[in-house]
């Protein structure tokens, strides 16, 4: 194993040289960066020009200049890796820095949202094979693929944030959008849920009454210029996902486990004042992590207090089921931070941004107040991302599942009595997640080079803006930086995808003969 | 909730009916005849392939064109690209200029009856037909998806096939060529040929974005030749005395065939949303040249005045690269051997009805 793993990253590292050797040269045949200069009337621009070579190492020709900078990048292995300077007199190691954790930003919610929903519904397409909903969600999956996002990211910007902020300024819902929102969510889980006529039906009219009032009641409220959910709605969801988790992970008849999550959403109720109170009196993100630590712990200790045999699960299910209840505490707190926030001067009651990464007006200390902003600008490009990347993964993991559930192994399952739900959770969905989750790891190091259309649509400056600007300025060093970045992760990205397909497959082994 | 499935939904466990049903469909058929049966069956592949058929033929035909200086055909549109016909304005909404012409609603409903008019898609800012612009778009973006998809389906078919059937050395060194294209960014050549030469057109845009866009295609092509060269026809072939190059022609690129066009296809739909995302960020098709994603950036800040100058592009590719996506599924179904078409309650009844009816003769 280690054999293999120290020549794939000894090839890996010779495909590097010679690629990046090449792209270096290129680049530097691409384009004089002195050109703008050479043009220029200002009376010092021989001192510029000259002032620029130095810096630059312009006197040196490309191949050459190429081992210099590499000589930089091997600064890696002694801790103090050298990018070079970028033309406009920065560091391009500090350009860098600035430019990954806005790129992550961008793209981490986004990725997950699109990971978890396509192959949720992946999921159950593959369950309901040929029913209205497969067909309705290929045809929406097939119309995702073929959008381009810069033409999404219009309408997004005109359709749901404009008329979102026009909304606010008269938040009513009109009784046809209250009429339509119900039938749309009647249709949606009737259809998920399927079953004979008279299910259907009974699925239909719930959904469809339930999102019908709810929304009504937000509508007469004005809960959508004052939002919240208060610690009544926080309990009674949290004991909704605490059935809901204990359901998909060990089924409801695992009563230990119903219990330890119970408990896990009655504690978010105890927890809830308190949480406030840390909110308030010490805001920051160093308490927000703290409190998660302390809830996971809490969590596994309840966990093992529940059970006596068969630990991990039940401490898995209780795990989930704290994350998520109090995820819904973090939520409720933004909700409550919404209404300062549309009365900030920088906001004025339009509150999602159609560009940008932060608002430059806002000018306030608050912690939860900047966390919001950075949510709100964050809402367009994830909706964007997520609608054009969430397709791939329905039909990916669509159709994993359907070639495992023709697998003999999940007709033995079946023959030996085993509940439909620990068929498709435990025997089919473990065997999905394989392929898949190897995708996975390849998607997240792509993603931190790949949004440069999305950057450029909303105006972020992170990896793919550095890339153009290197690109358009001739400016080498800084696209070098950005290449170096990129490609040493997706090629890593590519060596754990394999690693860990032979660790979660074991048919699979890797390097053993070759 | 999603697992109350009744066992009965599952194909596997299906009656022997269903595959007799499935057997004698394709009796005495060739693979070919199998194939194009089954990809007819595909309601919506079909129609997507009229859908494209028709795009071709109405987007071509209708400006002029022109081959060298020698070969010129008219086409059926009034109006070509770079005309300047007068800017409409006075009788468009909300005081706008160079609104569309084209009517939809039939007389009877209140409308202005169905027809083109003179500026179907409107007109641009300096009045050119916006119409005949998009059409111009469309070719190019087209032409463009067919370069890159031929020429990343030809190396990707021929270096997969090599690596896949050679393997050992040829393999290693062709895979982690492929490997080495993977990591480099094609819009660098682009930007390189882009400066020594000028810009070259969209042709020379499709060309080189073809020559790195077959790295996915050589790995899928080679995955199915380590499969098929182990299998008993490849052996008897060998066997007999077939030649290598006989085995790949004849044994192994026939059974791959279907892997290579699905994936070719997936490949075309991707060319084009490339094709004019590049050109959207300034790195593809510049102009005086004209193509959708060129279009659709120069217009965008117009969409709250003028939305038809941002939709018509838009629409234009969305409907292209769905009825290719929709066409790549109906094939992917047609060449799945495994692949079994869903058996309507209508058959299945005939067919146990037929049993009974042997079960009564015997």
């Amino acid at each position: 194993m280690l054999a293999f793993i120290l020549r794939r990253l000894g090839i890996l590292s010779v495909i590097l040289f010679g690629s990046s050797f090449i792209l270096y040269n290129m680049a530097a045949i691409s384009g004089d960066p002195l050109a703008d200069l050479k043009l220029s009337t200002d009376p010092n621009r021989d001192f510029l020009i000259a002032s620029l070579t130095r810096e630059l190492q312009l006197d040196v020709p490309p191949p050459a200049r190429y081992f210099l900078w590499l000589k930089g990048i091997f600064g890696v292995f002694i801790g103090k890796p050298d990018f070079g300077m970028s033309r406009d007199g920065s560091t391009v190691a500090h350009s860098l820095a600035l430019a990954i954790p806005v790129t992550i930003r961008l793209v981490l919610a986004a990725t997950i949202f699109a990971i978890v929903l396509g192959i949720s519904i992946g999921i159950v397409t593959a369950l309901r094979q040929y029913s209205r909903f497969d067909y309705s969600m290929t045809f929406v999956s097939f119309l995702m693929f073929s959008l381009p996002i810069f033409w999404v990211a219009v309408l997004l910007k005109e359709y749901l944030a404009i008329s979102f902020n026009n909304f606010l300024r008269e938040p009513n819902v009109p009784i046809g959008w209250i009429i339509g929102l119900a039938l749309f969510s009647g249709v949606f889980w009737a259809s998920i849920i399927g079953g004979s006529r008279k299910t259907f039906w009974l699925a239909f009219f719930s959904a469809a009454l339930i999102a019908g009032s709810i929304v009504t009641l937000f509508s007469l409220s004005g809960w959508f210029l004052n939002p919240g959910l208060g610690p009544i709605v926080i309990t009674a969801m949290s004991v909704g996902i605490a059935y809901g988790v204990t359901q998909l992970s060990v089924g409801l008849i695992n009563k230990a486990a119903l219990k330890a999550s119970l408990t896990m959403a009655g504690l978010t109720l105890i927890f809830y004042y308190p949480a406030q109170w840390v909110f308030d009196k010490h805001p920051g993100s160093l308490p927000v992590f703290l409190m998660a630590c302390i809830t996971i712990t809490i969590a596994v200790f309840v966990g093992l207090s529940f059970s006596r045999i068969d630990r991990a699960p039940i401490v898995r299910t209780t795990i989930i089921t704290a994350v998520l209840s109090a995820g819904l505490v973090i939520v409720d707190k933004f909700m409550q931070t919404w209404k300062p926030y549309m009365e900030t001067d920088a906001i004025n009651y339009r509150p999602v941004p159609t560009i940008g990464q932060r608002s430059d007006l806002l000018d306030t200390p608050d912690y939860w107040l900047k966390s919001l902003d950075i949510v709100t600008h964050l809402f367009l490009p994830t909706v964007a991302l997520t609608l054009i990347s969430f397709a791939g993964y329905i039909r990916y993991s669509r159709g994993t599942l359907l070639e495992v559930l023709n697998q003999d192994y999940i007709r033995t399952a079946r023959a030996k009595g085993l509940t439909e739900r620990t068929v498709i959770m435990r025997h089919a969905f473990r065997n999905t997640m394989i392929p898949l989750t190897t995708i996975m790891v390849v998607d997240f190091a792509g993603v931190i080079g790949g949004a440069l259309i999305t950057e450029s649509v909303f105006g972020w400056s992170g990896m793919g803006t550095l890339f153009r600007q290197g690109l358009l300025g001739y400016d080498l060093n800084l696209l070098m930086g950005v290449f170096f970045i990129t490609a040493t992760l997706s090629v890593l990205a590519n060596l754990v995808a394999d690693l860990l397909y032979s660790a979660l497959d074991p048919r699979i082994r890797v390097g053993g003969g070759a | 909730m999603i697992f109350r499935k009744k066992v009965s939904d599952n194909t596997e466990i299906s009656s022997s009916g269903e595959n007799a049903i499935a057997n004698k469909e394709i009796e005495g058929l060739s693979q070919g005849q199998i194939v194009r049966r089954r990809f007819f069956r595909h309601r919506a592949a079909v129609f997507s392939l009229g859908v494209i058929i028709f795009i071709v033929v109405f987007v071509f035909t209708a400006l002029d064109f022109r081959f060298l200086g020698i070969w010129h055909v008219k086409g059926w549109w009034k109006w070509s690209p770079e005309d300047l016909p007068e800017l409409r304005f006075g009788d468009c909404p909300n005081d706008t200029v160079g609104c569309p012409t084209i009517s939809l609603l039939p007389k009877a409903l209140g409308g202005n009856g169905i027809g083109l008019g003179d500026h179907p898609f409107g007109q641009d800012d300096i009045g050119r037909d916006f119409f005949s612009l998009v059409m111009k778009g469309t070719q190019r973006s087209l032409s463009v998806m067919v370069v890159i998809g031929f020429l990343g389906g030809t190396i990707g078919t021929v270096v997969g096939s090599i690596s896949g059937y050679y393997r050992g050395k040829i393999d290693a060194v062709l895979m982690r060529f492929t490997d080495f294209i993977i990591t480099i960014p094609a819009i660098i050549i682009g930007s390189v040929v882009g400066y020594h030469f000028g810009n070259l057109g969209a042709m020379f845009l499709a060309f080189y974005l073809g020559l790195f866009a077959w790295t996915g295609l050589s790995r899928l092509v080679r995955g199915e030749f380590l499969t098929l060269r182990e299998r008993e026809f490849v052996d008897a072939a060998r066997v007999a005395g077939a030649s290598n190059r006989r085995i790949i022609f004849k044994h192994i690129l026939p059974n791959a065939v279907g892997v290579i066009i699905v994936s070719v296809t997936l490949l075309l739909s991707g060319a084009i949303l490339l094709e004019t995302a590049l050109s959207y960020i300034g790195f593809g098709v510049v102009e005086p040249d004209v193509s959708l994603g060129l279009l659709i950036n120069k217009y965008q800040d117009s969409f709250t005045t003028r939305p038809w100058l941002f939709w018509y592009p838009g629409l234009f590719i969305i409907s292209i690269a769905l009825s290719i996506n929709f066409i790549g599924d109906g094939l992917r179904d047609a060449f799945d051997p495994r692949q079994r078409r869903r058996i309507s309650k209508k058959e299945r009844q005939e067919s146990a009805s037929a049993r009974k009816l042997a079960q009564a003769n015997d």
